[in-house]
Parts: C-alpha cells; sequence; structure tokens
C-alpha cells in the first residue's frame, strides 16, 4: 500500500511544467484523493479526521486570542474580560477556544479507546501508535499552559500544584522546578514561558500529526474486522467515500462542539477562574480540568510524592509498551470474547478514576461530607486507589494473560467477506479456514 | 455479562449523584427561576433597569465593578438605557482624570466611556473601611460563584451564580433568631448567612431592607424583588453577550444542521454502491 504509484496525469502544460519541478499534486492525487482504504471503516474512524479539523479551529481561535491578550500578570485577567466585552465576537473566540480543548480531548480519548478496542496499535502499527501516544502527551501540555493564561484562580493554583510535582524527582527536582517557575514561585516569568511555550506547542503538534499521518499511510488503515486489507476489492479510494463519510461526521461533531460554546460555554470550565489569580488565597479545593482527572486521581492515590508523580507519568508512558504488553495476535476485539469485556471494565475504571479525581481526598466517594479518618470508608482517596491499581493491572496482568488464554472467534477470510456476511448475513458464513 | 450490567447500573448512578466541593456546612442556594435562564431565556430590561438601581444605590457603597463602563449600560441585550439616559446617569458619578497639563489629577463628571468607579482606592482601604472584610469586585461575581455543585445538576440548572447572590442577600440569620451556640461563636462584626460561600460568616451587613430603593416603574420594592433584580443585573455584567451569543448560537446550529443533512444524503448516495 506504500509508495504505490498514483495515476497522476498532469493536463495542462502548466500543470506538466509544475509537476516536474513539484511533484506535489502526484501527492495529493496518490495520498489524498486514491488513497486506498478499507471499505468497512465505521463512525468511530471519522475521529482522525474530527482531531485535525478541531486542531486547526483551536490554531486559527488561539492566534487571534492573541491579538487581544496580553500575557501580564496585572493584565492578563482584564484582557481576557476585554476580549469577552470589548472585542467583536471575542466571546464566541474565547469560548470556541476554552471549550474547542475540551471537545480535542473528548475526540482524543474516543480515538485512543477506538484503536484499543480494534487493536490498532498491533504490528505493524506500532509506530503510528507510538507517535499518537506522544501527541496526547504534547497535547496534554499545550492545555496544562493554556488554562494558566486566563490567570484566574484556578489557573494560578492549578500551575502551583502541577509544577510542584517537578520538584519531587530526585537531585534536578528543585532546579526543574526553579527553571519552569523562572523564580521561586508561580509569578510572571511562568505566565510568559507558558504563554510562549503555548504558542509554539500546537505546531509541534501539527508536526507530529504529519508524521502519524505519513506512518498511517505506510502502513494503511486499521479497520474493524482487524484484518488485513488482502485485494483490491477491500478497499475503496479515500475520496469520495471518506471524504463525505468524514465530512459528515465532522459537521455533527461540530454542531456538538456548538452547543457547548453557545448554551453552557463555562460548564466544563471552574466557577472560580472567573476570580482573579490571588497568590495569597488558595481556593478551598484545587481541581484540574475534567481531562485530567483520572490522572491526578492516580497521582493522589500513591501516599509518596515521588511515586505519584512516577505512576502518573507512568500510567501514559505504559501507552508506548501496549503493542508489546498486548500478546494476542487478533487485532479486533470484535473476534475476542474475553477482551472486549475487560475492554469495556477498562473504559469505566477510567471514568470512575476520573470521578475519584474530582473530590477532596477523604470525603465519601461521591459527597461532600468528610468520612471518619480512623475507621474504613469509601472515600475518594481509597476508590482512586482501587482503580489505580486496575488501571495498572490491566496493561501488566490482564492484557499478557487474555493474549495467551482466550480463544478467538473464528476471524472471516478477508474485509469483503466480512462485509458481504453483514449485508446478507443469510448467504454468506464464510469461516476462516 | 452480568458485571457488566451491574457496573453499567452503577456508572449511571454515578452520574447522577452530586459532586462534592461545597464548603462545609454551606446550603445549597435557592433555586429561583430567572428569565434568561435555558437557551431561549433572555433578560427582562425592565428588571435590569431595576438591578441596576439597587446595584447603584446600595451595592456601589462598597462594591466596585470595574470590568463595566457606562456606555454597556446602552447597548443591546442589557438594560440598554437611551444614550441620553447614559449620558446623564455617567455624569452623576465623580472620576478622576488627568494629569493634566499643569501635572495635577482633576476629577470630572464621568462619561459613558469611563468605567464604573470603584467606591475606595485600594484593597487596603476597603478592608479598612469595611472591619477588615474586602467587598469583592461584583462585575464577574454570578460567574465565579456557584450555588451547588453536581455533574449532571449543574448540566442542567447552570451553576446557579445569580441564585447564589440571591441567596446571599435575602438568606441572613436574623441576630435574635441566631441558637445559643451560634451567639457564643459569632466573630465581632460578622452575621450569620449559611449561603455565604466562605464559611457561614460574612462580613456584610444585610444590605436589603423593605423600600431601601424606589424604583420608577412603581414596583413594590420588597427585599426579594430587590435581590432579585440585582441577582439578574449582575447576571448581565458577568456574560454582557449572553443574547447575543445565544442567538448566533441558533443560527450556526441551523447552518450546521441543513449542512448535516445534505452531506448526509450526498454520503449515502456516493456509498449506494459499495458492498
Amino acid at each position: 500500500m506504500s509508495g504505490h504509484a498514483s495515476n497522476y496525469q498532469p493536463k495542462s502544460a502548466f500543470a506538466k511544467w509544475f509537476h516536474e519541478r513539484l511533484p506535489i499534486m502526484d501527492m495529493v492525487q496518490g495520498q489524498v484523493l486514491d488513497f486506498p482504504t478499507p471499505k468497512n471503516l465505521n463512525y468511530f474512524y471519522t475521529f482522525g479526521g474530527i482531531l485535525a479539523v478541531m486542531l486547526v479551529i483551536q490554531i486559527i481561535t488561539g492566534v487571534v486570542l492573541v491579538m487581544h491578550y496580553t500575557p501580564h500578570v496585572d493584565m492578563a485577567f482584564n484582557s481576557v474580560e476585554h476580549i469577552m466585552r470589548d472585542v467583536n465576537s471575542g466571546w464566541m473566540l474565547r469560548y470556541m477556544h476554552a471549550n474547542g480543548a475540551s471537545m480535542f480531548f473528548i475526540a482524543v480519548y474516543i480515538h485512543m479507546f477506538r484503536g484499543m478496542y480494534y487493536g490498532s496499535y498491533k504490528a505493524p502499527r506500532e509506530v503510528l501508535w507510538m507517535i499518537g501516544v506522544l501527541i496526547y502527551l504534547v497535547m496534554m501540555a499545550t492545555a496544562f499552559m493554556g488554562y494558566v493564561l486566563p490567570w484566574g484562580q484556578m489557573s494560578f493554583w492549578g500551575a502551583k500544584v502541577i509544577t510542584s510535582l517537578f520538584s519531587a524527582i530526585p537531585f534536578v527536582g528543585d532546579s526543574l522546578t526553579t527553571l519552569l517557575w523562572g523564580g521561586y514561585s508561580v509569578d510572571n516569568p511562568t505566565l510568559n514561558r507558558f504563554f510562549s511555550l503555548h504558542y509554539l506547542l500546537p505546531f509541534v503538534i501539527a508536526a507530529l500529526v504529519g508524521l502519524h499521518i505519513w506512518a498511517l499511510h505506510v502502513v494503511g488503515n486499521n479497520n474493524p474486522t482487524g484484518v488485513s486489507v488482502k485485494s483490491a476489492q477491500d478497499t475503496i479510494p479515500f475520496s469520495p467515500y471518506y471524504t463525505v463519510k468524514d465530512a459528515f461526521a465532522i459537521v455533527i461533531f461540530l454542531m456538538f462542539y456548538a452547543a457547548w460554546v453557545f448554551f453552557s460555554p463555562n460548564y466544563l470550565g471552574h466557577a472560580i477562574n472567573y476570580q482573579e489569580a490571588n497568590p495569597l488565597v488558595t481556593p478551598a479545593h484545587i481541581v484540574p480540568e475534567w481531562y485530567y482527572l483520572p490522572f491526578y486521581a492516580i497521582l493522589r492515590a500513591i501516599p509518596d510524592k515521588l511515586g505519584g508523580v512516577i505512576a502518573m507519568f507512568g500510567s501514559i508512558l505504559i501507552l508506548f509498551a501496549l503493542p508489546w504488553l498486548d500478546t494476542s495476535k487478533v487485532r479486533s476485539g470484535n473476534y475476542r470474547p474475553i477482551f472486549k469485556q475487560f475492554f469495556w471494565l477498562f473504559v469505566i475504571n477510567c471514568i470512575i478514576l476520573g470521578f475519584a479525581g474530582s473530590g477532596a481526598p477523604d470525603n465519601y466517594f461521591l459527597s461532600h461530607e468528610a468520612a471518619p479518618p480512623d475507621q474504613w470508608a469509601l472515600t475518594y482517596k481509597l476508590v482512586g486507589q482501587i482503580c489505580t491499581a486496575y488501571y495498572f493491572a490491566h496493561f501488566l496482568v490482564i492484557l499478557p494473560l487474555i493474549g495467551l488464554l482466550e480463544t478467538p472467534k473464528p476471524l472471516p477470510a478477508s474485509i469483503s467477506d466480512a462485509v458481504l456476511a453483514k449485508s446478507h448475513p443469510s448467504t454468506a458464513h464464510v469461516p476462516a479456514e | 455479562m452480568t458485571i457488566l450490567k451491574t457496573l453499567a447500573i452503577a456508572a449511571a448512578g454515578l452520574v447522577l449523584s452530586l459532586g462534592a466541593a461545597q464548603a462545609e456546612g454551606q446550603k445549597t442556594a435557592k433555586d429561583i427561576s430567572f428569565s434568561f435562564e435555558w437557551p431561549f431565556g433572555h433578560f427582562d430590561r425592565a428588571q435590569l433597569q431595576r438591578g441596576y438601581k439597587v446595584y447603584k444605590e446600595v451595592c456601589s457603597n462598597c462594591h466596585a465593578m470595574h470590568q463595566m463602563s457606562f456606555r454597556n449600560l446602552s447597548q443591546p441585550g442589557g438594560p440598554e438605557f437611551s444614550d441620553e439616559q447614559v449620558k446623564a446617569l455617567a455624569a452623576g458619578f465623580q472620576v478622576k482624570d488627568g494629569p493634566n497639563n499643569d501635572g495635577d489629577m482633576f476629577e470630572r463628571p464621568g462619561l459613558p466611556s469611563d468605567r464604573f468607579p470603584s467606591p475606595f482606592a485600594n484593597e487596603q482601604a476597603a478592608r479598612a473601611a469595611n472591619g477588615g472584610a474586602y467587598p469583592p469586585d461584583l462585575s464577574l461575581i454570578t460567574k465565579s460563584r456557584p450555588g451547588w455543585y453536581g455533574t449532571i445538576n449543574q448540566l442542567i440548572n447552570g451553576i446557579g451564580g445569580p441564585q447564589y447572590v440571591y441567596s446571599v442577600l435575602t438568606g441572613y440569620t436574623p441576630d435574635d433568631q441566631l441558637t445559643e451556640e451560634l451567639k457564643k461563636e459569632q466573630p465581632e462584626g460578622k452575621y450569620h448567612n449559611p449561603y455565604f460561600a466562605n464559611g457561614h460568616w460574612i462580613g456584610m451587613p444585610p444590605p436589603l431592607s423593605d423600600d431601601a430603593v424606589t424604583f420608577d416603574d412603581g414596583t413594590p420594592s420588597t427585599v426579594d424583588q430587590m435581590a432579585r433584580d440585582v441577582s439578574a443585573f449582575l447576571a448581565w455584567t458577568a456574560e454582557p453577550k449572553m443574547e447575543e451569543r445565544k442567538r448566533t448560537g441558533f443560527m450556526v446550529l441551523i447552518f450546521l444542521g441543513v449542512l448535516a443533512l445534505l452531506l448526509y444524503l450526498t454520503k449515502k448516495k456516493v456509498w449506494a454502491n459499495v458492498h
């Protein structure tokens, strides 16, 4: 599938002249328009395109917001309010950007879980998957720094808590924290360097997305059956089939996004961030944005600070090893009855972890009542600990074991067979040999 | 599969449950309804105008509102005073300006382009005049204070900021109704208010009493009415573009909806022969 010659034939004299100097239209024809794509991709496969659109929206709204924003501790908060009140459609730009971050994470989580369910990380797509994990890491850093910029109470205290984590690293921790802060506390230099990096990192993401797509185009798409493409019959050209399918899905996603932006723009944020940062007043509860909550729960689950930091970063870094932790040769969860159940358990576990990260550690889970300290109680912290243990067990114990113990269902002989069996269930039941 | 089902039920219960971030002993705000709730809701001009009067005559003695300018009062989507009214009303404030050509600061009557002047020169002056308490700026108060919590609750009912302001204004426990225990605990110069976000002792004396303000439209100025009106006014100061936002939202959704339908039909046609 890689490096296949395209059928591009320059039509005009100019196109021929241009083609001999820069064969970019040849690449567009081969990699975008004609790119052979499995014909059975479902709507979960549209989230790659949705993410690309979200990245572009974030960059465009962000670039315009910067034209009106002032990165200074005395002015940042008021400049954001200036955008909300005095800049034409400034409220829309800011709400699009702030909610856009949440939508970006919703889409990326669906995209990642889709990859996990259909085994898209397995050979030969390990590098494709690992670049994806890298993009996710950079996204998290970018979103974190972006949340600091409005310089509200949660911006400030969130920055303080998260940057302080680095001080737990042995030997270099304190120097590293001083470097991050640009001084000895979170202050103007911190805001300035976060602003600079928040502007830089999206372009790093864009470059990594380029590599991600390149890697995708070398090995080709996985698909819901997990069976590799075997003949030209299994594929259709990307355009018009997937351009129109992706476009439809993107517009539906944009409607979901617009509903937040226009009708509930502050729900996904924190009320307290509409209060200007005050280094002398610590908020009662410092909570990160919803998309970090599972990792925040993992951080708090370990009683030791360094241990917590290791567990938190480990919970993301372990994804790099996923292609080798899953021992099954069968890619798609559709043909792995045991794996399928554990996959959903894992998803639920991640959601519970999110809730576990949202409350005060010593309160009863899902309540704001403090639990008695000297007796057993189901607290946020305990739930976080149980779910953290399960999170790591899923990768380190469950996945390797299921691969060895489970008997997968028979695979279809080809993608075409699977598609036919689905559309004419009575006629085709072709077991794999 | 039974494990899965049990867990799914547990997960659903979890989503419906209350979140947890409320200060100890704090009462959930009274769930009164406002005209500007829900996607179709908009501000009630007369209410915002009344609310402005309450702010001007009561709140502004101690609370600043420095994100707002006088000109905002005549902008569409707000109280929509006329330009003449705003000019007159701005002129009623003395604003510090300068330096002039002699290098001196001077006072002059306010202009519509001026921001609302703050009642105190700085935080220290404000604290000194208010028994150590700092009256917060009110521009964003209804967006920065939730009235209640809970993942689903806030999604459906909003964060309850205006309700929070209303509840604090109307939620004082009269001194003669305090229990003996509370009386013992009562700090000097503080009042009992179970709705206050920062522990139930508040530095602000009950600011409203019946007929504190005379409304121009003849609405009886009960404490309840004034509290509702000023909460609505402060909801507008926190989100002055709310009406424009909702209106734009409907246009965007209708446009995207039609586009989605056309794309869906195109997709169906393009894919008709794939099998």
